[in-house]
Formats: C-alpha cells, structure tokens, sequence
C-alpha cells in the first residue's frame, strides 16, 4: 500500500512536469508545424536568470516570477530571430534555424557564464519533506503536482472559454481560414511562443528546484522528455501532450521501480525502445489533433 | 549516364584529388592532418546526403552510428596484448578476435549498418517532425548504451589503444568511392522513388511506391557509411569517449550538409570543404585569444556560435543550401548551352 502510494506520488509529480514541458512545445508546434528545438534553452535561460539573481537580496518569489518572465520574452525573441524569417519556407529550414538559434544560446552560456554548474537560489521549501500515510515525500514533489494541475486547469479554462484561446484553436485547425476571418496571424503566433516561454519557465522552476544548478546543457533532457512525450501523445494535441507526459512519467517510474542497478543506467534507452513500440503500433500517435495545418 | 553526371563526378573527385595533392605538395604534417579530418568529414556528409537529401528527413542519429562504427572497429583492433587494459571486462570471445585496421573499417561500418537495420523500420513510418524527433531519441539511446556499456566501450571513460590506420590516400580513397556511391544511389531506382516521395509523399504512394521500404534502404546506406567514417575517425585520433558522438558533432556534421544544400551531392561536398575550411580559421582564432590572454577565462564555443549564425543566414537566404537542387555538373552544362546561339 505504501509502496503504491509512494508510486502514485512519484507519477504525478513527474508526470506533471513532463507534462508542462509537452505542452510548451506542443502548443507552437500546433499552431506553426514546427518543432522549436531552442525550447530547452528557453528554461536554461530561466534558470541563469535565477542564478544571476542569487544574492540580490529579492524576495525568492519575485526572482522566480522574474525568471519565468525572462523565459516567455527569450520566447518572443526566439519567434522573431529563428521562425518569422523562414516560417513561409520549408519544414527542414525550420527545425535547422531553431536548432541553430539553441546552438546559439547554448554557447552563449558557455561564454559569458561558465561550462561549470552555477547553483540556483531556492527556497528552504524545495528540500523539505512531508510525512504522510508513513512516508516521506519531498515537499517539491507536492509543489510540483499542486503547480502542473493548477496550471492545466488554467490554460484548458484559456483555452477553451476565452476569445484569445478560441482564435488560438481556430489557428491551429485551419490557419489560412482563420486570417480570412480577422484573427491576427502574428499576434496569435507571438502568443504561442509567449506562453511556450512561460511553461519553460515554470517547468525551469519545478526542474532546476530538482537538481540545484543549471549548466549550459540543462535544457537538453527537458527537451527530449517533451519531445518523446509530444510523439507519443500526437504531435498536434494538446491532450495528447498531457496524456502523452503522464505515461512517459509512467514509464520511468515504473522502470524505476523494476529494474536492478545494473539495468537502471540503461533506463533511457528502455524508456526509448518502448517509445518506437508504441509508434510502429501508432504511428500518428494516441490522441490524433485536428488535420494539417499551414504556417502563412 | 547522362553527361552532366559524368562533369559532376569528374568536379567532385577532382576536389577530392586535390585534398591528396595540395598536402603533398605543401608537406606541411599540419595541413595532412586537416586534410585527413577534412576527408573523414566528407565520408559522414556524403553519408548523410544519402538518407537526408533523397529523403528529406533530417537524421540526428547519424553520429550515433558514427559511434557504433568507431567502437565496433575499435574492439576488434586493438591489439590483444594491449586490450586487457583497455578494456579489461571484454566477453571472452571478443577478446581473442583482432583483425587489421582496413577489416576493421569494414566491420565498423557493417555493425552500424545491421544495428540500423534491426532498430529502424518502424520510425521509417514516420514522416515530418515525429521522424526528426524520434531520430533524436535514436542519438540520445546510442549514445546511453555508448555510455554504459563499459564491457565493450570502457564506459564514459577515454577507449585507447587503437592502431593509427587513417592514411590521407586511404581516407580519400573512401570519400570518393562514397561519393560515386551516392551519386549512383541518387539515381537508382530505390533513389529516384524515394525523392518523389520527398516531394509529394502521397503522390509517390499514390503511384505504388513502398515508402517505408525506400527510406529503410536509404537509412542502412546511410548507416554503414557512417559507420565506415566512424572507424575512420577512430583509426585518426586513436582515443575517445562516447561524448565525441553527440550534440556537437551533430551540429557540425548538419551544419555543413546544410549549407551546402542537402539535396545533392554537390552541396554536401562543397558544403564540407566550406565549413571545415571555416572551422580550422576560427578554431586558430580561438586558440590564439586563449594565448593572448585578453580574456580572464578560456575562449570557448566562439566557433559554434559563427557555424550557427552561419546557418541561420543560409537559411533566411536560401532555404535549400548552396546547391539547393541540381547537381554542379548539370549547373555547368545548362549555363554552357544557354550561351551558345540557338
């Protein structure tokens, strides 16, 4: 019993970061078709930000909402210097640009920071623990849950009930109809980015409070966890990508639990194995979105 | 063949000879070794050509198999006296077998080609971004098994030991056979159906191509001649970690088919003498601000930083690469006709 609850716990809150990150990607890749491989170092640049806070002697919240407010506006820029000039071209010079823009930021850290992990202010919260049902559980770990269920039922509320969701699901089913009926094409896109960029930094917050530092490369397994969970979801979902980041979480934990020390450090590649399983039963991916879409 | 096939070959090799020449003539052992990483280079590029260009999917896993290749020579190169150290948990039947460098090459780049061909079937049924992105899983599962799997690859820790076998002749050697390879592929049948299906997928199944089939050749092609350029790669620098088959390489390595326009030989090429020639000025630059010492810490990702932004450019300019359609042969030809009086 204790076990399963423990079990439950740890797919949450797993879960609902992955599911954050999935979403973030998921939402420009709906509307735009295309796969923003700068993503992760939207939340690496959160977390310098953080970093370069430490000892500002703010209170933690507002370094954090500062943080996540450099993350949604690396977002916008990242719309403006990688995807406006190419958006009307191919797929192919799409994913190139985003991935060079990441290559950019990456070594950009590397530069003027360091290749060295920089730890990160966080709360005493983050490292405590609660007891509860006779086990203990890692305070974040409960933060995470409360913060990835509040978040989702906030962004499904934006979604689905206000002017700015509708035009923004309009865009993704038919774009060029959508621009014949007055919703603005730029703005809509800008906004996709934005709030891609304020999921990075949330899920930076959630993450980094994990492992303590941020380097250069924080980003990449944040990246990979969206991506893989965004393919097994259907890539142009948006409960898919949820779906898609529970059962990734899933996955992990479970191996987690399963597998011996010696077949642990394997788990990535188990993880992924499983992953080409699902998509030679589904190649579309479990929840199919709306048909293809345009970009101009 | 058509002559505007036979110009092409004849311009491509002919750089390729001029790679041989140019050292030689110079004989500098600095410019050798340029050359020499220069042709390694053209080997993965051209390779890369051969699934992303007909295709039209980027393929991240490439420097995975770059990986297999370089390992799998690796384990059965290095001499046995010497492999007790190198890799002392090595299963007892690999630890007796050793065979020369060139069999070596040869085995590398069938492993990588087998390894291919028993993972890739199904992510050949993806098309677009999902393809590109579980190719990326792909990079990131070689790369865990490189990482872990110390019986055979000595774990994240530096593998040594390998026999020096990359000569510049025999490096060029096999960039010009790959690039005869590739042009021919191109061309083939398997080459001809898998670029239509490039450019309209339901059109080209509509007409009966098995596209999954198609790509899944083009892929194990491509794999195997990754996996040769890995072994070649290995024979160069003679120790490395699983870290030097990873992001970076990628970037290089996409990086300059990208530049130079993936669909077509004459783009790979042209865009590996580019961005390698490139590479060697800004690393020089990078290494002599180290020396200067104007900056209190170490100089490091400046050449990066320029490859990117050079891509970027391509890119907003001309989304197709340098030679974004037609071979240069074909380009010459056309260029030679129109002026000549009707």
């Amino acid at each position: 019993m204790q076990t399963l609850l423990q079990f439950t716990i740890d797919v949450l809150s797993l879960g609902g970061a992955y599911a954050l990150m999935a979403l973030g990607l998921v939402i420009v890749y709906g509307i735009l078709k295309l796969v923003n491989f700068a993503y992760g170092e939207l939340i690496m640049v959160a977390g310098y930000g953080l970093f370069l806070m430490n000892g500002s002697g703010l209170p933690w919240l507002v370094m954090a909402a500062v943080a996540v407010l450099l993350a949604v506006v690396t977002g916008v820029l990242t719309e403006y210097a990688a995807f406006r000039p190419v958006r009307a071209k191919s797929v192919t010079a799409v994913l190139i640009t985003s991935f060079a823009f990441s290559t950019i930021l990456q070594n950009a850290a590397l530069l003027f920071i360091s290749p060295r992990p920089r730890n990160v202010p966080l709360p005493d919260l983050f490292s405590q623990t609660v007891a509860f049902g006779g086990i203990l559980i890692p305070a974040r770990n409960l933060i995470t849950i409360v913060a990835s269920i509040g978040l989702l039922l906030l962004f499904a509320f934006l979604m689905k009930r206000t002017v700015l969701g509708i035009a923004m699901r309009a865009a993704a089913t038919q774009f060029r109809m959508a621009r014949m009926l007055g919703v603005p094409a730029n703005l809509i896109i800008s906004t996709a980015f934005a709030i891609s960029g304020f999921f990075a930094g949330v899920v930076s917050l959630l993450w980094i409070g994990r492992i303590g530092s941020v380097t250069p490369g924080v980003g990449l397994e944040p990246l990979l966890v969206a991506f893989i969970a965004t393919v097994i979801g259907g890539m142009r979902s948006l409960q898919g990508a949820v779906l898609g980041g529970f059962l990734l979480a899933f996955i992990n934990t479970a191996l987690n639990y399963l597998l011996t020390q010696d077949l642990l450090q394997f788990r990535d590649a188990f993880t992924f194995t499983l992953v080409i399983l699902i998509l030679l039963w589904r190649p579309e991916g479990l929840i199919r979105g709306p048909a293809t879409g345009q970009r101009t | 063949m058509k002559p505007g096939n036979i110009l092409t070959l004849v311009i491509l090799l002919g750089l390729v000879a001029l790679l041989v020449l140019v050292p030689q003539l110079v004989g500098s052992r600095v410019v050798e070794r340029i050359a020499t990483a220069l042709a390694v280079s053209l080997v993965l590029v051209v390779g890369l050509q051969t699934f992303t260009g007909n295709s039209g999917i980027l393929s991240f896993a490439h420097i995975g198999f770059m990986g297999i290749g370089a390992y799998a020579s690796a384990v059965l190169t290095i001499p046995v006296q010497m492999r007790g150290m190198a890799l002392p948990d090595l299963y007892g039947v690999l630890a007796g077998i050793q065979v020369t460098p060139t069999v070596g090459i040869v085995l590398g780049g069938a492993v990588a080609a087998l390894v291919a061909a028993a993972v890739a079937y199904p992510l050949m049924r993806l098309s677009d971004a999902p393809a590109v992105i579980t190719s990326f899983a792909l990079l990131v599962v070689i790369y865990t098994v490189l990482q872990h799997w110390s019986a055979v690859t000595n774990g994240p820790r530096t593998l040594f030991g390998l026999p020096k076998a990359t000569t510049l002749p025999l490096t060029a050697a096999i960039a010009a056979v790959v690039i005869v390879v590739a042009l021919a592929f191109k061309e083939s049948r398997t080459g001809l159906l898998l670029r239509a299906s490039r450019d309209d997928e339901r059109a080209a199944a509509a007409l009966g191509a098995g596209i999954p089939a198609l790509r899944w050749r083009a892929f194990i092609l491509s794999a195997l001649i990754a996996g040769i350029g890995g072994a070649l790669w290995g024979h160069f620098v003679t120790s490395f970690s699983p870290k030097a088959f990873y992001l970076k390489e990628t970037f290089v390595i996409l990086g300059m088919l990208v530049i130079g326009g993936m669909n077509t030989v004459t783009g790979a090429v042209i865009g590996t003498f580019l961005i390698a020639l490139l590479f060697e000025g800004l690393r020089a630059l990078e290494t002599a601000l180290n020396a200067s010492g104007a900056f209190a810490d170490q100089v490091v990702g400046v050449t990066e930083i320029v490859l990117a932004l050079a891509m970027m450019a391509v890119m907003f300019l001309r989304p197709g690469g340098l030679f974004a359609a037609t071979e240069i042969g074909p380009l010459i030809l056309r260029r030679f006709t129109r002026r000549a009086p009707p």
